[in-house]
């Protein structure tokens, strides 16, 4: 279980989280909605060890984990997918795959997990050979996840998988996210498709500017007046992607 | 002028190429991966000459003995000033990283006067880099030879580990996208440490060769061709292994050719290469091979 206990960043003058706090319980999919700037990257980013903490305390399975280099903490099975996907665009595709496992020497369960995200995504497979940076962004993003799924990962961290991708692509990315799920891997998410993240989350937490400001399960956000409102675009046709 | 002498500048200017090759890939390899320039480069060139020489005047070790050792020493050299000059700073304005580079440039300079003291050594050139070969009225030293070979095999070594290996894979990571590389639970230390290792090793050979052909030592000798190579690896698109070696090959062309035609301008052979500099950046900022934009230090 992943535990965020008054988290608080700050960047020069700017607090960015302001305390919060966050639970993701084994095998769980867990959901952080919120606007633009509220905070949900940086969140990502301090869990995992990229951005400085200024209090408060994050743990891993009742390990303190804040303060740990990136390395380590991915080591220990925490990886993030970022956001705006960060394949590196001079490798190839099958280099990028391998590169997930670089901190692993089990080469039997290295193949096996390259196998397995050929078999999740079967596009990466045809265009093992080719340059990361000659995906589509679709494809950037199934190989950013495959990526993140060769660190043999317990716990998945996701910013925005779904930006800029075209709503079929997404549908497909969150339907992974549940087979990945399925397959016992805790899923934390982040996203501004308010709609979709609730949706497939057992729970989710609304952050406004550095602070939570709502939690509860999927569902129940989904029906919450203010979040429909804030994050939902309640006017919107049914089956149309929020923003 | 005949042929002949054409051919032996020639062969002067590969040979100087080279060894500005050799030295240029350290400063490319380094930005690549740190975006920092490494202003004590050249120092570490300087280094590699004088630990040869060491060798084998103190030491008494044969030639090739002290070539080995010497690199090794140089390599090592080059991962402490990192571990020493440049670590403590990596999440510090950029600024800061520059003057501590151009401070430990100035420092091992200064140790160096005191160490080896200021007055020129004369180094003795192993025999096998001393014969005058004959082809055709063609007559060069064999050293001359012998430095484009060494940094043709020491490039495809290189290549070879960039392109083919796994730390060469890691290298390209951490040079494209610090943050994703650390996310691979790749340890970006040991990948900065070994590139840093890679660079001074190779300017280690180069300075060693460098005084088979020039063979005179001082503590300076590596300002220079250290300010040089710096362009030649600009030249090149810095950041570029291939770039850096096109680029020294083309300070080296230009320089001897330059004097071997119009030998007039000899006293501004120095001059050549900011001349070279100010045209490539005019053309095209990036380099000759460079693909982004250059950013400004
Ligand atoms: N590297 C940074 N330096 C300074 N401020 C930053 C940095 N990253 C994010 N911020 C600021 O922190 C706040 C939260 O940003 P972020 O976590 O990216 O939000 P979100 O992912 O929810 O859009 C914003 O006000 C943003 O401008
Ligand atoms: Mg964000």
């Amino acid at each position: 279980m992943l535990k965020v206990d008054e988290l608080s960043v700050h960047y020069g003058g700017i607090h960015a989280l302001q305390g919060i706090s966050l639970e993701v319980p084994d095998g769980a999919i867990v959901s952080l909605i919120g606007a633009n700037g509220a905070g949900k990257s940086t969140t990502l980013r301090t869990i995992v060890g990229l951005v400085k903490a200024s209090g408060g305390a994050v743990s891993w399975n009742g390990d303190r984990i804040t303060g740990l280099a990136t390395k380590d903490v991915v080591a220990r099975g925490v990886c993030l997918v970022p956001e705006g996907r960060h394949v590196f665009p001079n490798l190839t595709v099958d280099e990028n795959l391998i590169l997930g496992a670089y901190s692993r020497k089990d080469r039997p369960g290295i193949a096996a997990d390259r196998d397995k995200v050929f078999a999740l995504f079967p596009r990466l497979q045809e265009r093992m050979r080719q340059k990361a940076g000659t995906l589509s962004g679709g494809e950037q993003q199934m190989l950013a996840v495959g990526r993140a799924l060769m660190t043999r990962p317990r716990l998945l961290m996701m910013d925005e998988p779904s930006l800029g991708l075209a709503p079929l692509v997404v549908k497909m990315i969150f339907d992974i996210v549940k087979t990945i799920n399925a397959e016992g891997v805790t899923v934390l998410l982040v996203e501004q498709n308010a709609k979709a993240a609730l949706e497939i989350a057992d729970f989710g937490y609304v952050l406004e500017t550095g602070r939570i400001t709502l939690s509860g399960p999927g569902k129940q956000l989904l029906a919450d007046e203010g979040v429909r409102k804030a994050y939902l675009g309640d006017v919107k046709p049914v089956g149309a992607v929020a923003r | 002028m005949t042929l002949a002498l054409f051919l032996q500048h020639l062969a002067n200017a590969l040979s100087l190429g080279s060894l500005y090759a050799l030295i240029a890939i350290g400063y490319t390899m380094v930005y690549g991966i740190l975006r920092l320039i490494n202003f004590a480069h050249g120092d570490v060139f300087m280094l590699g000459a004088y630990l040869a020489f060491y060798s084998v005047a103190t030491f008494m070790l044969p030639w090739w003995g002290a070539l080995l050792l010497a690199v090794l020493l140089t390599a090592a050299f080059g991962v402490g000033l990192e571990w020493v000059a440049y670590r403590p700073l990596r999440d510090s304005p950029r600024i800061s990283v520059m003057i501590s580079a151009i401070g430990a440039s100035f420092l091992i300079e200064n140790v160096a006067i005191v160490l080896f003291g200021g007055r020129p050594k004369g180094v003795t050139v192993p025999d096998v880099m001393n014969v005058k070969l004959t082809l055709g009225g063609v007559s060069i030293m064999s050293v001359s030879l012998v430095i484009p070979i060494i940094t043709f095999v020491a490039l495809a070594v290189l290549l070879w580990v960039v392109q083919r290996t796994r730390v060469g894979m890691a290298m390209r990571a951490v040079s494209t996208d610090l943050d994703a590389a650390r996310l691979q639970a790749i340890d970006v230390n040991r990948i900065v440490s070994f590139t840093f290792g890679t660079g001074s090793l190779l300017a280690g050979v180069g300075g060693i060769m460098w005084s088979y052909k020039y063979p005179q030592l001082n503590p300076l000798m590596g300002v220079m061709p250290g300010l040089k190579c710096f362009i030649a690896a600009v030249i090149g698109g810095i950041g570029n292994i291939p770039g850096a070696v096109l680029g020294g090959f083309l300070l080296g062309g230009i320089e001897l050719l330059t004097i071997a035609f119009l030998p007039t301008l000899t006293g501004y052979r120095d001059a050549f290469a900011f001349v070279l500099l100010i045209v490539v950046l005019l053309v095209k900022p990036s380099g000759l091979l460079g693909g982004a934009a250059v950013e400004k230090v």
